[in-house]
């Protein structure tokens, strides 16, 4: 408890309790057509049908673009006031009124809220134009841009809710979008048990969230933004506040793919490479991040809960590392670096009001650099006809010049290298490891070696992935058909999105960074953490990861370009096979969860056919037993039938006799 | 009976509560009969023989009403069961087929004997019942009894019109529906004069007359066939039931010298009958 | 002689005649069994009707045979109906009932 206390109290005072204003008149009014641009746009595309088919995709950038600039509107105007002011609601009347249960649904504009919205429509935008290259052969174009428009609108719901039921609305719709567009080429089986298996894990997720939301109720008599998280007090059960925070928990991880519902991710690499990269990179599975940052109040009133996160946070960033090292299939290896990043952010959440400026601010450059990386990869395979092993890659850096400078330098970001974007983010998160919690010295030294060997190992894989497809002796073979492969730049419509990105990658972190800009825009939200002294001095601390880092990248260069690259997997270590089968995590699901549920499911038909069947159809067979002898009655004859009515009255008439007698 | 007879025997019940000895002698001269005839219909074989066993019950029961005092009751017994009922009874054996004896062999397994214990055991139970009861007999003044149709009357169309009106109605109903049930649909077109004709040119049957036998020939009688214009003989013209019985005479026989004029007629083209080289007196003469 | 005696011979003819539908097959002299058990009932109606001096004995009597005269009339052109169908006054061919 003490530590809670301290906690309330190193909170500044306008995280708690509601500062909110309504937005009456004015430009922030536009506010709600950020979602319903994009709505409308995949409701025309999908309604319209094959007739948008020439246009369609255009329509879809159009919508995409509509909302960044009204997002880019409202940033203005918010910069414009002053820091008091910057949490702001747009109500849209009463949405729910059911007995004691009342919400309005509303628009939550403030700093979180519009990081979130420029993030998902800027590389929204840049992904859809991308896209409109990248699936200009797929004969289902129009169908691809009305789910990434209904993906926006989801995701900007989502965000932008004023209540944990809107973001309920949109989180769902951030689960369908992206199930549509995993399993968007479902005519493949294997697609569609990726997009399956991702829609299972995310209702996992769901279910924390509306047990979270019934506990909020019934604790708080609401589930708005508002009323929840002002209605934290010191004397709000323990327990409760525990179990909603680790509700949230289950839901973001889910959502955001930490262990232990992480499985769903590398299958979901099925989906079309700009999916890959705006859902499952740099947008949507950053909504659990989001999630906890937007409950901090929740969070930081419950100590043991944010423990919880922090070890989900490392164990899933350990983890993505080291699947991330063994991956061959370019994608995957990058979805397993996502998933350690968000690993990152997740530890950074749970380390309370010190990292959750750090957490969204990884975020926003792992939104950048990612997306980027992961067009990049779509760029290969464009010039590589679809192929994603990258022991078949090597030396691409010469056929493909764009993509080799943007992806080089979302790898620098991605690895932390000097003075690119995620050398700021990723250090600060660092840095806040270390920071000592009061009570548990041990946390600041474990978490913090942690995250900055993570550091190390994302250093490796990140650059193995790189000097496997861009570097070294080329290793393509001839196409299946016989004929020479050809690598070549994809067109300016692909180039161009990711040289935007690239440029995020490399200058992002140092612009936001320099005056601690982004620390302080979103201080109406999350308030100014003290500055508190990690265990090791700063100068130290970054010394070391960037050794590691170092260290890294030199093994990675010796072992993927110094040496040949086996075009044949190596057996390898153990540990290296285990990686390759995402350190069993799908057998460990299958015997755990999906095994037991199978044997259930036969052990429940088994009892439906034994137990059930048999009572009914039993009663069925003493019913048809009972009918045959009675059947040997039935004759059919007349004076059967009379006989048995005249010898009836007879022992009625005697019957009656006795009992007057 | 007359109703005088009627009168004594009803007049002694009023004082005794017992019936006269004449009544109790009609009775037991009746009743054995009555009985025996009844069983009779467990048994006997044809149902018209059963159906004159009935009536035989039915105008006994007639006689024991009028004995009891139901004059009326009596004669529509007589004329309702025996003239209508059991007559409607013979009807229906005729339509259905009166020389059809039945089988008395029991083909429902058990039947004889729940039967017989039914029928039995009925009997007990309702003699049981109607022999211990005593009864607070009044019986009917002579006037009653003198007046029986009167006094029906009067409660017919009195109290009980309206179900008198009813069961009339019943009635009706009773007779349309059995036109309803014995109506035949027809299903094939009607079959008369015209159609028969008709197909019997369309079968190809012979339109005229058949020749008379004996025409033609040298012998008339009716065993004879006639002979065609060609001489030959016509076996159709011989009555089928003589064919039949072999009765028929040779024709030959009569139409031997045919055989000859044919020969001879076979030598000479153009001439139908008769050979001028064997001049034959009758064969001119015939031809002619 | 009492009047009971008419009384068990009534009782008598009607066993008899049910006895006669159960073991007889012949529609027809079924049909006669029960106008056998009508005729005793009769005979039963009559004799009260002596008994208690009460005409209106007679009188149901009557309709009884009103009754049973329309009933006749449907039965047997039922029998008949069904005689022309199947060719048989067996009331054992009519067994559409079993199975």
């Amino acid at each position: 408890m003490h530590t809670l206390t301290a906690l309330v109290a190193s909170l500044p005072s306008d995280t708690i309790g509601p500062a909110t204003e309504t937005v009456e008149t004015g430009t922030l009014l536009v506010a709600p057509l950020l979602v319903g641009i994009p709505l409308l746009s995949a409701a025309l595309l999908l309604v319209l049908g094959r007739r948008t088919d020439r246009w369609g995709h255009w329509l879809g950038v159009l919508a995409s673009s509509a909302a960044f600039v009204i997002g880019a509107v409202v940033f203005v105007n918010m910069l414009g006031r002053s820091e008091g002011s910057r949490v702001l609601d747009v109500d849209l009347g009463n949405w729910i009124d059911a007995g004691a249960f009342h919400l309005n649904a509303g628009v939550r504009l403030d700093p979180l809220s519009l990081t979130f919205v420029l993030l998902v429509t800027f590389v929204g935008s840049l992904i859809h134009i991308y896209a409109v290259a990248y699936m200009e052969h797929d004969a289902d174009r129009r169908r691809f841009f009305a789910y990434l428009n209904l993906f926006i609108a989801a995701m900007l719901t989502l965000v932008l809710a004023n209540s944990y039921l809107l973001l309920f609305f949109g989180w769902e719709g951030v689960g369908l979008a992206s199930y549509l567009l995993i399993g968007f080429w479902n005519y493949r089986l294997d697609y569609a048990v990726a997009a399956k298996k991702a829609f299972v894990a995310n209702r996992i997720g769901d279910l924390g969230l509306i047990i979270a939301m019934g506990l909020m109720f019934a604790t708080f008599g609401s589930v708005s933004f508002d009323t929840v998280l002002g209605g934290v007090t010191e004397s709000t059960s323990q327990a409760t506040l525990n179990g909603i925070a680790l509700m949230l928990l289950l839901a973001a991880c889910g959502k955001s793919a930490q262990f232990p519902l992480q499985s769903w991710l590398g299958d979901a690499m099925a989906g079309p490479t700009p999916v890959s990269a705006l859902i499952h990179a740099a947008t949507m599975v950053t909504a659990g991040v989001y999630l906890i940052v937007r409950s901090a109040p929740l969070f930081n009133a419950a100590p043991d809960a944010q423990l919880v996160v922090v070890c989900v946070g490392a164990v899933t960033l350990v983890f993505g590392a080291i699947v991330g090292c063994a991956k061959d299939d370019i994608k995957k290896a990058l979805a397993a670096s996502t998933m350690s990043q968000i690993g990152y952010m997740i530890l950074a959440a749970g380390l309370g009001p010190v990292g959750y400026a750090f957490a969204i601010f990884h975020l926003v450059t792992h939104g950048f650099f990612k997306a980027g990386m992961f067009l990049g990869a779509g760029s290969v395979m464009h010039g590589m006809d679809d192929q994603v092993n990258m022991r078949l890659f090597g030396g691409l850096g010469r056929y493909m010049k764009i993509t080799y400078i943007t992806f080089g330098a979302g790898w620098l970001a991605i690895i932390g290298f000097p003075f690119f974007s995620g050398f700021y983010s990723k250090d600060h998160i660092i840095e806040s490891a270390f920071v000592p919690v009061e009570g548990a010295p041990w946390r600041a030294w474990f978490f913090g070696s942690v995250a900055m060997l993570a550091a190390g190992i994302t250093a490796f894989y990140m650059s193995r992935l790189f000097f496997m497809t861009f570097e070294g002796e080329k290793r393509w073979t001839n196409k299946a058909d016989g004929s020479h492969q050809h690598p070549h730049e994809a067109p300016k419509l692909m180039t161009w999105p990711m040289i935007v990105l690239a440029v995020g990658s490399v200058g992002l972190g140092a612009f936001l960074n320099a005056g601690n800009k982004f620390v302080d825009w979103l201080a109406p939200v999350l308030g100014h953490p003290e500055h508190e002294e990690p265990v090791m001095p700063v100068p130290v601390i970054m010394g070391l990861t960037l050794a590691l880092v170092a260290v890294g990248i030199l093994i990675a260069w010796r072992r993927y370009v110094a040496s040949r690259v086996p075009v044949v997997p190596p057996v390898g270590t153990s540990l290296t096979r285990a990686a390759r089968v995402d350190l069993y995590q799908d057998t460990v699901n299958d015997v755990l969860l999906v095994e037991p549920g199978q044997a259930l499911t036969r052990s429940l038909v088994y009892v439906d056919r034994t137990a059930i069947d048999g009572t009914v159809s039993s009663v069925g067979r003493v019913t048809v037993g009972l009918g045959e002898i009675a059947r040997r009655f039935q004759t059919g004859y007349v004076r059967s039938y009379a006989a048995s009515m005249l010898l009836g009255l007879v022992v009625l008439v005697i019957v009656v006799l006795v009992i007057q007698i | 009976m007359n109703a005088a007879t009627t009168l004594t025997l009803v007049q002694s019940l009023s004082e005794t509560g017992k019936t006269s000895t004449g009544e109790a002698v009609l009775f037991w001269c009746l009743a054995p009969v009555m009985v025996l005839a009844a069983s009779g219909l467990l048994f006997i074989k044809k149902a018209v023989h059963a159906a004159l066993l009935v009536i035989t019950v039915m105008i006994s029961l007639a006689i024991l009403y009028i004995a009891q005092g139901a004059v009326f009751l009596g004669m529509v017994q007589v004329v309702v069961y025996t003239g209508a009922v059991m007559m409607l009874f013979l009807f229906v054996l005729m339509l259905v087929g009166v020389d059809g004896s039945d089988s008395l062999v029991e083909t429902i397994r058990g039947q004889r004997w729940i039967a017989l214990l039914a029928g039995i055991g009925l009997a007990c139970v309702l003699v049981g019942v109607v022999a211990k009861a005593a009864y607070d007999v009044s019986g009917f003044t002579p006037e009653a009894v003198d007046n029986n149709p009167q006094g029906i009357a009067e409660i017919l169309f009195g109290q009980y019109v309206f179900a008198f009106e009813v069961v009339g109605a019943l009635l009706v109903t009773a007779a349309l529906g059995a036109l309803v049930l014995t109506h035949r649909q027809r299903l094939t077109p009607r079959v008369g004069q015209k159609e028969r004709s008709d197909a019997r040119v369309a079968a190809g049957a012979t339109l005229t007359p058949l020749p008379a036998p004996g025409v033609y020939a040298r012998h008339n009688a009716m065993d004879v066939p006639a002979l065609g214009p060609d001489g030959r003989p016509l076996d159709s013209s011989v009555p089928r039931v003589l064919r039949i019985r072999g009765q028929e005479a040779d024709a030959q026989e009569f139409a031997a010298r045919i055989d000859r004029v044919l020969a001879g007629g076979s030598v000479v083209a153009g001439k139908q009958f008769g050979n001028p080289d064997v001049p034959d007196a009758a064969a001119t003469e015939e031809s002619t | 002689m009492s009047l009971t005696h008419y009384l068990v011979l009534a009782a008598i003819l009607f066993s008899l005649g049910a006895t006669t539908v159960l073991l007889r097959r012949n529609a027809i002299i079924v049909f006669m069994g029960v106008e056998l058990m009508l005729n005793a009932t009769n005979l039963t109606l009559v004799t009260f009707s002596r008994i208690h001096g009460d005409l209106t004995g007679q009188v149901m009597a009557f309709f009884v045979m009103v009754v049973a005269a329309a009933e006749v009339v449907v039965g047997l052109s039922i029998i008949v109906a069904i005689f022309r169908t199947r060719r048989s006054a067996s009331v054992d061919d009519v067994n559409l009932l079993k199975n």
